[in-house]
């Protein structure tokens, strides 16, 4: 089992790879994965500025990470299964959903796919089985380790692939869904992003292990520990994973050494709390540029190239931002919808005395963070 | 005195009760160098060191279980939760547990901790930073709920928790973190707990609340004076144990009752309150007594404003208690 060896690891800073190691992909599917990549990161971008300019409420980034959720989520047929965190916004783009889709949620207008119900990036994209996106940590571990369980019950061969970050392995459900994942050989590939820290606790902090994948041995797993900022050496683990989930030979832990780049979060500053030197160093290794060093040596990229995406991109999702602008909020009756299937006596009650109240409403209250 | 908000209040009191006290001890996620995600630990860990304020791994059910260990050995934690919102998965060492160590064992073992949490909506967090989950505690015998709205009894009611000898829920309504201020005493300040505050005297209709509830009601309260209506505001300010006089004395001069909470209505601490009411002071009431909550859907986002109790529906709440 592997476990504390340096990380596996195919680009090199200069987009050069080690030998024989070049998984040799097909161009399209390079470019796929690049253009991702590149779409995941503007979209982070116009995400925070519009919580900076108060347009919308709250932002959280995946800055430094798009190679290790992209590049994991690439192994995936369409019908295998997300159970994300808040930290893989190629994922719909790489489903391709419509990028409407998601910055309706952004704004929680009247187009948005989950009608306004969480705050922003909380998806839930059922047209890419992308299972809607809940805030405490670590929940979507063990449901991840069920879904796969229901597969075999029902002799599908979906793979599931569940997402969670190093302060996510000090969860209750990381060990139950480890467990019950291994213990009946589920279809499941944990994909734990380290991203070094869980807001302002460094994950030296949150383990004493030697590594994240070290803890797979004692669940009966392998665990492999990859360079979460190479997108080549990220695919090829999870392809490798996905393979042995999808011939019935169990579950894998894939830990992807990577960094949080930015904040936590739009209410975080991390510089309260961690050394620059630690954030240059991390920056010099931004998986974006490696991979574009090496699509340059394959004469897959290039300036006009560049240019062209950046545009493509950047268009669309403005475009999208200002139609959801222009989006009302969710009617006032849909508070009630979707507690349960029907309104029980109760809830239609109260939404007739909500309906029925004169005056003006309330303003929107407060901001987040206080 | 110096004036504060109420998340300073809550500051100073863990300082003062750390310095009083070198038992107690403070930790929980991103507490330490962070100084917590609002900034309510902010400074202990350079005054008192890694020792007594110290962040742990992501796992409340870990940082309570620990918590309930410590108070069972002696010393006294103090226990963040993050978000109410995340407190579920430590929810049994909290209601099998800690709540159930002195009963258990027939009074051989104690479990004295505090479990400060921010609790409740208004700051536009969706439904896992905004809930007011505090029914589910004050349904479990053995834990004391304590939620303040003022500074001073922010203050007062910590330091009350911090040296109670049993398992406190103390939730802090993060609305009014930074936007309430007031006059706090300085070093020692005990607010007992179960003893409400009368927070404005009247003499036509009772309205109890806490939390950041209560200066909604201030405000419904001077909208109903123009309407020749006179409230009577009470904070009880601790649930469990609640100062059930306080609440009855007030109905039985005004004759009238409303309670306003954030949580959804049913089973809520407000619909105890209204049966409390209902039971022992019926000969008195005039009119029915009236929940404004939540409703009984989970904690919305886009639509938080509504959801909300708002001085419109306190306005609508106490008009019901003349009209029926
Ligand atoms: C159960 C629970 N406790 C606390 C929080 C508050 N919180 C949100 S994100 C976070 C850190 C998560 O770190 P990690 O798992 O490493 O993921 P990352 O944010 O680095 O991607 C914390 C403590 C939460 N969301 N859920
Ligand atoms: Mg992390």
């Amino acid at each position: 089992m592997t476990t504390t060896q340096p990380p596996l690891s195919i680009l090199q800073k200069d987009g050069k790879t080690a030998k024989d190691k070049d998984p040799n992909l097909p161009a399209d599917q390079l470019k796929r994965l690049y253009e991702t990549m590149v779409a995941a990161r503007i979209l982070d971008e116009r995400g925070l500025a519009l919580q900076r300019q108060g347009r919308i409420g709250f932002y959280l980034q995946a800055l430094g990470q798009e190679a290790s959720h992209v590049g994991s989520a690439s192994t995936l047929q369409d019908s295998d299964w997300f159970f994300p965190a808040y930290r893989q916004p190629g994922i719909p783009i790489l489903r391709g959903v419509p990028f409407d889709d998601i910055v309706n949620e952004w704004y929680g207008n009247d187009g948005d796919t989950s009608k306004g119900r969480q705050m922003p990036v909380h998806y839930s994209f059922r047209q890419a089985n992308f299972v809607s996106v809940s805030s405490p940590i670590g929940t979507q571990i063990s449901q991840a380790a069920g879904a796969g369980m229901a597969a075999r019950i029902r002799g599908d061969d979906t793979v599931f692939m569940s997402y969670f970050g190093d302060g996510g392995t000090s969860s209750n459900d990381f060990h139950a869904g480890l467990n019950f994942a291994a213990v009946f050989k589920a279809p499941v590939v944990f994909v734990c992003e380290n991203n070094q820290w869980a807001i302002s606790v460094p994950a030296t902090n949150q383990t004493k292990s030697e590594s994240m994948a070290i803890k797979a041995q004692a669940y009966g797993m392998p665990g492999i520990r990859v360079d979460g900022n190479d997108v080549l050496a990220v695919h090829r683990v999870c392809k490798e994973a996905v393979e042995r989930a999808r011939k019935g030979e169990g579950p894998t832990l894939v830990e992807t050494v990577t960094y949080r780049i930015a904040s936590h979060s739009s209410s975080d500053d991390a510089a309260r709390y961690r050394d620059a030197d630690e954030f240059e160093a991390w920056k010099q290794r931004d998986p974006i540029q490696r991979f574009q060093r090496y699509l340059q040596r394959k004469k897959l990229w290039n300036e006009a190239y560049e240019a062209e995406i950046q545009e493509r991109y950047k268009q669309a999702i403005n475009d999208a931002i200002k139609r959801a602008e222009a989006r009302p909020r969710p009617p006032l009756d849909s508070l009630f919808e979707d507690v349960y299937l029907n309104l029980t006596p109760q809830l239609r009650a109260q939404r007739e005395e909500l309906l029925s109240l004169e005056g003006p409403e309330s303003a929107e209250l407060g901001e987040f963070p206080l | 005195m110096a004036t504060m908000t109420l998340i300073e209040a809550v500051t100073d009191a863990m300082r003062t009760e750390m310095r009083n006290d070198d038992r107690v001890v403070v930790f929980g996620e991103d507490v330490g160098k962070k100084g917590g995600v609002f900034l309510a630990t902010q400074g202990l860990q350079e005054e008192f060191g890694e020792q007594r304020c110290f962040d742990t791994p992501l796992s409340e059910c870990g940082i309570i279980g620990t918590a309930v260990g410590m108070a069972v050995y002696g010393i006294r934690p103090i226990a963040e939760i993050q978000f109410l919102d995340f407190i579920y998965p430590a929810f049994d060492q909290i209601v099998s547990e800690a709540a159930k160590m002195r009963y258990r064992s027939g009074g051989e073992y104690t479990c004295p901790l505090v479990i400060r949490s921010p609790y409740g909506g208004g700051i536009r967090g969706g439904h896992y930073h905004s809930q007011s989950s505090e029914a589910y505690f004050c349904h479990t015998p053995g834990l004391k709920v304590v939620i303040p709205s003022t500074p001073a009894d922010a203050k007062g009611l910590l330091i009350s928790s911090i040296r109670d000898e049993d398992p406190v829920m103390f939730l802090e309504p993060k609305r009014i973190y930074r936007s309430v201020k007031g006059e706090v005493p300085e070093g020692e300040h005990v607010v007992p707990l179960g003893k409400g505050r009368v927070v404005r005297e009247g003499s036509d209709v009772t309205v109890v609340a806490y939390g950041s509830m209560v200066s909604i009601c201030e405000q419904a309260a001077e909208k109903a004076a123009e309407q020749g209506r006179s409230v009577e505001i009470i904070d009880p300010r601790s649930l469990v144990p609640l100062d059930e006089d306080l609440i009855l004395e007030s109905v039985r001069k005004t004759g009238r009752c409303v309670v306003v909470f954030e949580a959804p209505r049913t089973c809520s601490f407000g619909s105890e309150i209204a049966a409390i009411v209902a039971e022992k002071a019926i000969e008195h009431l005039e009119g029915p007594v009236v929940r404004v909550g939540g409703f009984d859907t989970p904690f919305p986002y886009s639509l938080e404003h509504l959801y909300m109790p708002d001085v419109r529906r306190v306005l609508k709440g106490i008009e019901k208690t003349f009209q029926w």
